[in-house]
């Protein structure tokens, strides 16, 4: 049933959306097509992103009129997290309601397969803290986004973190620190980082992948408990984090030296642990729970003051706020875009641009109702990634807590690694790299 | 030479150092195989009855503990919820003999096959329409606490449901092999036309061996769901019974626990012995490799019916 309901939800935000009186937009409507998996075995996952993004999009429409003015318009295709089905789900969206506005893939997997075609088809990709990494550099990626940062600086800034829990970064020489990472382009993200930085501050790295979907992991944490690390890195997904998160508890590893990727630090990943989850950390990139003035609003404007109704669309959930936040930064592109072009339905290259130009301060955070929820961010034509620092949060057994204030990345490691990926992407594709001081 | 070394010598040489390490390995490979033999079951069962390779399996396990847990969440007592979806399987097996094996009787094996794909699918989508796709957390009661013996690691969790699996085995072996429906259920096996010649009621067989599969689905999805929360990826488990299919053989319920063990520890001592030297996750296709290892030599399972066609 509460499948139902929230289809229900999704539908009739998606048709109120379209279906707005005319009278009361200018223009035609500014399209957001979502790709969303809400079946499949990553659903769990992809239920609340969606819903948050299309919280956010409703309460565009209903708070704010729209981007200035113009009506915001979205529709799902369901992508069952399938890089096939996610390329159709695009193609079948990308020139519906005028043309997308921009792309959020919710999938490294389909945001690889996108990438060469954002310049032909003039959508730009907005992949949030996933993708391809060295997307970052914005003079070979022109139509690619990965703000507000990239696994590789959230790596960095893990170990930055670890670092000073351990009294500073000399102390880092001759710790152990494990990977368990998801054996796939995702779960190897982060080893040419974590790899660079040992060879920095002399910890001894091991990597020890995990095959899909991850339902048994006995061997793996068996070479854990022989291996006996000071720190554990989980870069999984799906079951594979729940597993993990009970095994590690079962060797009687501290689970306070425990940290997970972003995307394994949800409520879906300690929940069904149980006890044995508490004090389990994660990283993430915006605050914990329903604690800002843009959830006050949503509930009064998306679901007139009913939080039970609230809650059960993951109001409030890791994942819900990642997809306002999510929503909230294209919204804003369309603006900034707006600012140069006029008031109007952006096209996919003018939203290219005011992606590229997006500079969202304090006080427009605050406007918005994410004061303080997340960090300022400024993209630039080199730096597709903004400034990336990293928070760092805690499960008590009920609830995620802040336990770090933000972390920048280590910056001189990790950005010439991304241009040597993104000159030897450029190489391999015969992509000659823009000159951002000719970019206006 | 530097290879060869890494391969025949060194890992055993590590066994021989650690033997405490070692022994741990092949306790949790055991422990896992049990759990892989629960799931392996359910396939035997629906398999010696009627000869139909259950593709719907996975999605049983995953179903029942949908439902189980389901139940739970309107504050039902656990051991109810037990009763309740249990009776939800055997519902579903009568329907599943109504509407899709009455149909297809005497139909070649592999229509049927086809009709499990077609009833996976069915399921899937309705025990999400029904329960919804969040992760739920399954708990009824076992404990989870880990204690030391001898140096070696061991969680009562994986005990308790090794013995369970234990239990549900011999008492299916018994089943099977001493009682009139058992071997009911054999005759039935071995040839449709023939058991209903002799006045076996052939629907009646097949509700009742679809019910006792989904009985150990159920078990099943209680063990799996209780690890990793209830979850769409609870079907993805069959994955695991497969290679203890191969091995154990299709038709012998001796097979699925000797063949679980089997490659339970196989794929764990591989993976920790040998799995550093290619980059580690060889788990899963090393059981399928092992298990093809032992195809050669008994192509049948090592306790499945050997087939002599004469010519």
């Amino acid at each position: 049933m509460k499948k139902l309901t929230t289809y229900g939800l999704g539908l009739v935000a998606g048709l109120a959306a379209i279906a707005a009186t005319p009278a009361a937009y200018a223009d035609d409507p500014q399209f957001f097509p979502m790709l969303v998996y809400r079946t499949g075995p990553y659903a769990p996952n992809g239920i609340p992103s969606a819903n948050g993004m299309r919280d956010f999009y409703m309460l565009s429409n209903k708070r704010d009129g729209g981007a200035n003015g113009v009506e915001i318009a979205v529709e799902e295709c369901e992508t069952e997290y399938n890089t096939k089905i996610g390329v159709e789900c695009y193609e079948r969206l990308k020139g519906k309601h005028g043309g997308a506005t921009l792309v959020n893939p919710y999938s490294t997997g389909i945001t690889y397969q996108l990438i060469p075609k954002a310049p032909v088809d003039e959508v730009p990709i907005l992949s949030m803290g996933y993708g391809q990494t060295a997307a970052a550099d914005g003079r070979v990626f022109p139509w690619t986004f990965n703000f507000p940062t990239t696994y590789w600086s959230q790596a960095s800034a893990f170990i930055r973190y670890v670092g000073s829990e351990e009294g500073g970064m000399e102390n880092l020489k001759g710790k152990k620190i494990a990977l368990v990472y998801h054996n796939s382009a995702y779960g190897k993200e982060p080893i040419p980082t974590l790899e660079k930085l040992a060879g920095i501050h002399g910890y001894e790295l091991t990597s020890l992948a995990v095959d899909h979907p991850g339902q048994e992991q006995k061997a793996t944490w068996l070479q854990i408990r022989r291996l006996r690390p000071d720190w554990i890195f989980l870069w999984g997904w799906g079951v594979m984090n729940q597993v993990a998160i009970q095994e590690a508890a079962a060797i009687r590893f501290p689970m306070d030296h425990f940290i997970g990727v972003w995307w394994s630090g949800s409520e879906n990943d300690v929940i069904p642990a149980g006890d044995a989850a508490k004090g389990y950390k994660a990283g993430t990139f915006h605050s914990v729970g329903a604690t800002a003035q843009v959830h006050e609003d949503i509930l009064e404007h998306i679901y007139g003051g009913d939080l039970e109704e609230a809650k059960k669309n993951n109001f409030g959930e890791v994942l819900y706020n990642r997809g306002l936040v999510n929503a909230m930064l294209g919204v804003e592109a369309v603006r900034t875009a707006q600012a140069k072009y006029g008031n109007r339905r952006m096209t996919g290259a003018e939203v290219r641009w005011g992606l590229e130009n997006l500079d969202v301060g304090e006080e427009r955070l605050a406007e918005l109702g994410f004061g303080d929820f997340t960090r300022p961010i400024k993209v630039t034509c080199e730096d597709h990634e903004g400034s990336g620092p990293v928070l760092i949060q805690q499960w008590d057994g009920e609830k995620w807590s802040l336990v770090s204030d933000w972390i920048e990345p280590i910056r001189e490691v990790v950005r010439p690694m991304i241009e040597e990926a993104a000159a030897a992407f450029a190489a391999e594709n015969n992509i000659t790299p823009r000159d951002c001081s000719a970019e206006s | 030479m530097e290879l060869l070394t890494a391969i025949f010598f060194t890992p055993f040489v590590e066994m021989w150092e650690f033997p405490t390490f070692f022994a741990e390995v092949v306790i949790n490979g055991l422990l896992t195989g049990v759990m892989y033999s629960l799931v392996a079951l359910g396939f035997v069962l629906i398999f010696k009855a009627s000869e139909i390779f259950n593709f719907a399996q996975g999605v049983m396990v995953l179903f029942a503990a949908l439902c189980l847990v389901g139940l739970m969440e309107f504050g039902i007592p656990a051991w109810i919820a037990v009763i309740l979806s249990l009776a939800i399987m055997v519902v579903l097996a009568l329907v599943i003999e109504r509407v899709m094996l009455r149909p297809l009787v005497n139909q070649d094996p592999f229509i049927l096959f086809m009709a499990t794909i077609g009833l996976t699918f069915f399921l899937e989508g309705f025990g999400e329409t029904l329960w919804g796709s969040n992760v739920k957390r399954l708990d009824i009661g076992i404990p989870k606490d880990v204690f030391e013996y001898q140096g070696i690691l061991l969680s009562q969790f994986d005990i308790i449901a090794a013995v369970i699996g234990a239990v549900l085995v011999f008492g299916l072996a018994i089943f099977f092999t001493k009682t009139p429906i058992g071997r009911a259920l054999r005759a039935v096996a071995d040839d449709h036309q023939a058991a209903l010649s002799i006045g076996i009621p052939l629907k009646t067989i097949w509700v009742i061996v679809w019910s006792v599969s989904g009985g150990v689905a159920l078990v099943a999805g209680i063990m799996w769901g209780a690890k990793s929360g209830v979850q769409f990826s609870l079907s993805l488990i069959a994955l695991k019974a497969l290679p203890v299919l191969i091995l154990g053989g299709l038709t012998s319920i001796s097979g699925a626990i000797v063949g679980g063990l089997i490659i339970g520890v196989g794929e764990k001592v591989a993976e920790i012995y040998w799995g550093p030297l290619i980059g580690g996750a060889i788990e899963n296709w090393f059981a399928y490799i092992l298990a093809m290892v032992f195809l050669l030599f008994r192509p049948q399972g090592l306790f499945g019916e050997r087939i002599i066609e004469r010519v």
